[in-house]
């Protein structure tokens, strides 16, 4: 449906843009940049900071770009002197309650309101300080995020991150007037609510008052401590994003830098969560088939649909907003923790090393990954499995740090064993990527015959529609799978946990039909993770899910099954997929949490 | 000056049922043409055209409309609404249910700030009964009661959508008006409870009575709340287009140095001023709120109270409100203590043309108004 055309003024320039556009999009257009900040790109418009207002010519009031629509005939000035004087005031009001200690923030170079700071120079504050120092501390309570308000600007970012895009609103706005301030349900610290960890807030904070908890210092101290051996694992989504911290484009494959950089920066052994990633299918895939093999054969109870374990901060979701679905997770550990697991025992003993001695460091997209590290359950080699989680940002930084001329750096290969991975394994970082490759193996598993897609890629579970469903037919299995002859397999695949509470209420309503959903906690899968790069945009995580599913393609082995360390690793140590092993290594359980 | 009473007056002949019975018998543009005809303009304070918004929203194409009572009467020195809701409240039900009829909604709510549930002991009585009325001539609408939870700004009336929502009371961006896009983000109507009642009255004795008081730019008469320094305050139902003087002469003490038309939101005029002011909308509109002050009234403590009422009612939603009331009562300290320059005030004053510019509702637009008419009027005593 085409919509009306709308012809206006920006700047005495004329623009003809639809019905309903802004006009902050229609300035886009003729290449007027309008500063804003609570505005963002994947959430609903608030028109609340107030930093993009302008001029319409005959209106009473400034209107707020990012607000406003356009209408026929408008004249809009985006630099009158009563725009810039505005303009200026409300920054200077916003920097009057900031706390600026920019030197020592964590987000100095990556913050909005400093660019805006730095775009107007104002000098001296006109304004007076309104900063309490008491205001300073900041909530450290959680292991994932750190909530520090003096840095807050109540853009409300993070607020309507959390109730639109997941569903969870742990953050809301409280009080009002000099007292207003995003906080938790009775003010209680970020680890007693039901915040899932999950970082989206990070993603989208205009300034330094969400951040990761940063590990970086204990990391380098384990470097630099000559008795411990430290390992680092890297998840699918990293590769495909460190480089936009390091001046690289979104959508840059960095996998044979990152691995260099990791070497250089002193880790003893540099591997890979791919490996686990692969490892995860077999144990999952198997999960699955026996689930369906108990239901259809042996008639007993069980739960179905199976649900996918790998993310944290669904599994976190599902453990506060859904308990009486928690028999229906697989009780896979995430890749993270199989690693983890595996790398103090399997891995030290191979090595020649004492587990106790043995650091592990996961690079991963995410920040809920940081949680589940400290997890109780997490400690199955009788040591804490992983020891510290960095973000992609937080490796960025030590390659900073370390001063390694990133792009100029050689490609190298990971450390074997534990190193290993298909292209099964890497599209893991994308929405639909487990479901595909658990589909690429199960169905072979089954029929003995590669799943009836060209060149491998179920395009079906693919993309950023929120919840996407396919239903495979098997048939011709092979005798011992002949439960599952003419079985239509039904899946569905849902990323960003508003998306996932959608098909969980469908679940227990019992209006779908499913045997095994692919669910996500962040908007585009892992490559949109809380531990991303900043800024996020739907075109940003395209373009990262693009570059996955490229590395999957030039990979030479894109099943899971077919890695050779993972038939090694069941030849050698494990056995069999499900088996004793592995549910002492490999599996967990879950808890249920209090709704707030 | 003169006193009129309409907004209270028993009319035993023309009880607010009867000219409900008779108002439905007439087509709903009849009825708008007399809104307009009669010049009525909203007695909140903003002053809009009352025919003209139940126009626009009778235009809309939508199954679901309301109309909405603004009982949320918190601005500073106004408690007009709330001897209306407890003397003559079915004046309120018929004007709430003429409206639905005009613009074609089946629910009307009564929005009435946390503080006078203390009425509702009467009114809910006094709806129930109306509610079984409008059952009984066969008219398919039914008037609510819904209660706020205490902050000012749910006054205004997109952050009242969000509060009768359910959700935390904060503005909305406009467009859309309530006219397209309001409660439930239907056509909605909103009133304050005395344009409400002057409806019901105009469509009793029709708008020729009306518009024979006041002036071609303020049409009718108005209720002012007045308070202060002076002998007989009180409730008072007055013409409106009055010049301030006359005001002062009847209600004043003697000795009044200046007046806060409007309530804390408003103006205030000194007393070399007051000659030269009128009250209506082509002088200084009010939502009916007079306080007067006297010689032993020091203007600084005026302005820090209002300024410090901003400050906590203020939403925090848009900074140049949430942080723009903390720097302005947090300057005027500063210079009173000697720590910022007199020249600062100017500083400040230039901020609050900002606020009036940049804020996202009329509770951040409008703490210029105080803040620059007190600076202006009284400076002397605001630095020393």
């Amino acid at each position: 449906m085409s919509k009306f055309l709308v012809n206006l003024k920006i700047n005495s320039i004329p623009v003809t843009v639809e019905e309903g556009t802004t006009i902050l999009d229609a300035a886009k257009k003729i290449n007027f940049k309008i500063p804003t900040l609570c505005n963002h790109p994947d959430l609903t418009v608030a028109g609340n900071c107030r930093v993009c207002v302008v001029e319409v010519k005959g209106a009473r009031l400034l209107a707020a770009a990012c607000a406003t629509p356009v209408s026929e005939g408008m004249e809009v000035f985006t630099n009158s002197e009563k725009v810039r004087s505005a303009r200026k005031h409300v920054i200077e009001l916003l920097l009057s309650e900031h706390n600026a200690d920019c030197t020592k923030c964590f987000k100095n170079g990556h913050c909005e309101l400093q660019d805006l700071a730095n775009e107007y120079r104002f000098g001296d504050h006109v304004f007076l300080d309104l900063v309490k120092a008491k205001d300073k501390i900041a909530d450290m309570s959680s292991p994932s995020i750190v909530k520090d308000d003096s840095k807050c600007i109540k853009c409300q970012r993070c607020v309507r991150t959390c109730e639109e895009l997941q569903a969870v609103s742990a953050l809301a706005v409280i009080n009002k007037g000099d007292h207003q301030k995003i906080s938790t349900f009775l003010n209680k610290p970020m680890n007693e609510v039901v915040c899932t960890n999950c970082g989206q807030c990070i993603n989208r904070c205009p300034t330094g008052a969400l951040t990761e908890r940063n590990y970086i210092e204990d990391v380098w101290k384990a470097i630099y401590d000559p008795n411990k051996f430290v390992v680092v694992q890297t998840a699918p989504a990293t590769r495909v994003a460190v480089g936009e911290y390091l001046g690289l484009e979104p959508g840059h494959r960095v996998t044979g830098k990152m691995v260099s950089a990791l070497i250089k920066l002193g880790f003893n052994k540099v591997l890979d969560t791919d490996f686990t990633a692969d490892l995860t299918i077999l144990e999952e895939g198997y999960e699955l088939l026996t689930r369906l093999k108990r239901v259809l054969v042996d008639k007993e109870p069980v739960a179905l649909p199976m649900m996918t374990s790998c993310s944290p901060g669904w599994i976190k979701f599902q453990e506060h907003i859904f308990p009486d679905l928690l028999d229906n997770l697989s009780t896979c550990k995430s890749p993270q923790q199989m690693f983890g697991a595996l790398a103090k025992t399997y891995y030290a003993d191979k090595i020649n090393i004492k587990a106790e001695n043995m650091v592990v460091v996961s690079i991963m997209p995410c920040t809920a990954k940081k949680f589940e590290c400290e997890r109780p359950e997490m400690r199955d080699s009788g040591f804490k499995d992983v020891d510290y989680v960095l973000t992609t940002r937080e490796l960025a930084m030590m390659i900073r740090q370390a001063g390694i001329e990133f792009d100029k750096l050689e490609d190298q290969h990971y450390d074997s064993i534990l190193g290993e991975s298909t292209g099964a394994a890497v599209i893991f970082g994308a929405t639909g990527g487990v479901m595909e490759a658990a589909l690429r193996t199960a169905y072979e598993v089954v029929t003995g015959r590669e799943v009836p897609f060209t060149n491998l890629n179920i395009k079906p579970v693919r993309g950023m529609d929120g919840v996407k469903e396919a239903t495979i037919k098997i048939k011709n299995t092979l005798p011992e799978w002949n439960f599952l002859e003419g079985v239509d397999l039904n899946v569905a695949v849902a990323h960003g946990l508003s998306n996932a509470k959608k098909v969980m209420e469908a679940v227990k309503a019992g209006t779908v039909n499913y045997h095994f959903i692919e669910i996500m906690g962040c908007p585009g899968g892992c490559i949109g993770g809380g531990g991303q790069p900043i800024p996020t945009s739907m075109e940003i995580r395209k373009k990262r899910t693009e570059a996955i599913y490229m590395e999957d393609e030039g990979m030479p082995l894109r099943k899971s099954h077919e890695n050779p360390e993972v038939v090694e690793i069941y030849k050698d140590y494990l056995g069999e997929p499900n088996g004793h092993r592995s549910h002492d290594l490999l599996h967990t359980h879950y808890k249920p949490r209090i709704r707030y | 000056m003169k006193k009129v009473d309409i907004i209270f007056e028993i009319d035993e002949k023309n009880t607010p049922f009867t000219i409900l019975e008779k108002t439905l018998t007439r087509s709903p543009d009849a009825i708008i043409l007399d809104l307009i005809d009669s010049g009525l303009k909203g007695r909140g304070g903003a002053g809009f055209p009352t025919g003209l918004k139940w126009k626009f929203t009778k235009n809309e194409v939508s199954n679901t409309k309301y109309v909405i009572c603004n009982a949320d009467e918190g601005e500073p020195g106004t408690f007009k609404d709330r001897e209306i809701l407890d003397r003559v409240p079915e004046k309120i039900f018929v004007g709430i249910a003429i409206c639905g009829y005009v613009i074609g909604a089946k629910e009307g709510y009564i929005y009435l700030r946390a503080e006078y549930n203390f009425l509702l002991k009467n009114l809910l009585p006094k709806l129930d009964n109306f509610n079984a009325f409008l059952k009984k001539l066969g008219f398919d609408f039914n008037i609510y009661m819904k209660s706020g939870s205490g902050a000012y700004v749910c006054g205004e009336e997109s952050a009242l959508f969000e509060s009768m929502e359910g959700k935390r009371g904060e503005p909305r961006n406009k467009p859309p008006y309530p006219t397209v896009a309001g409660y439930n983000h239907k056509p909605t109507v909103i009133n304050n409870v005395e344009t409400l009642v002057y409806v019901s009255m105009i469509c009793g004795m029709g708008p020729q009575k009306f518009k024979s008081y006041g002036t071609t730019d303020s049409r009718g008469s108005k209720v002012f709340s007045v308070s202060g320094d002076t002998p007989i305050p009180g409730i008072y139902e007055l013409e409106l287009g009055m010049p301030l003087n006359e005001f002062v002469n009847e209600f004043g003490d003697g000795d009044a140095k200046a007046i806060q038309v409007g309530g804390a939101s408003g103006f205030c005029v000194p007393r070399k001023k007051f000659n030269d002011t009128i009250i209506g909308f082509e002088g200084i509109p009010t939502g009916g709120s007079m306080m007067i002050f006297n010689s032993t009234r020091s203007m600084y403590n005026v302005l820090h109270d209002y300024l410090e009422f901003f400050n906590e009612e203020s939403c925090g939603q848009c900074t140049p409100c949430r942080v723009g009331c903390q720097q302005l009562l947090k300057g005027i300290e500063a210079v009173k203590k000697g720590e910022k320059p007199p020249s600062y005030l100017e500083e400040l004053k230039r901020l609050a043309v900002t606020m009036k510019l940049a804020a996202k509702c009329g509770l951040g637009q409008s703490v210029g108004n105080p803040f620059s008419s007190i600076i202006d009027n009284f400076r002397e005593e605001i630095i020393y």
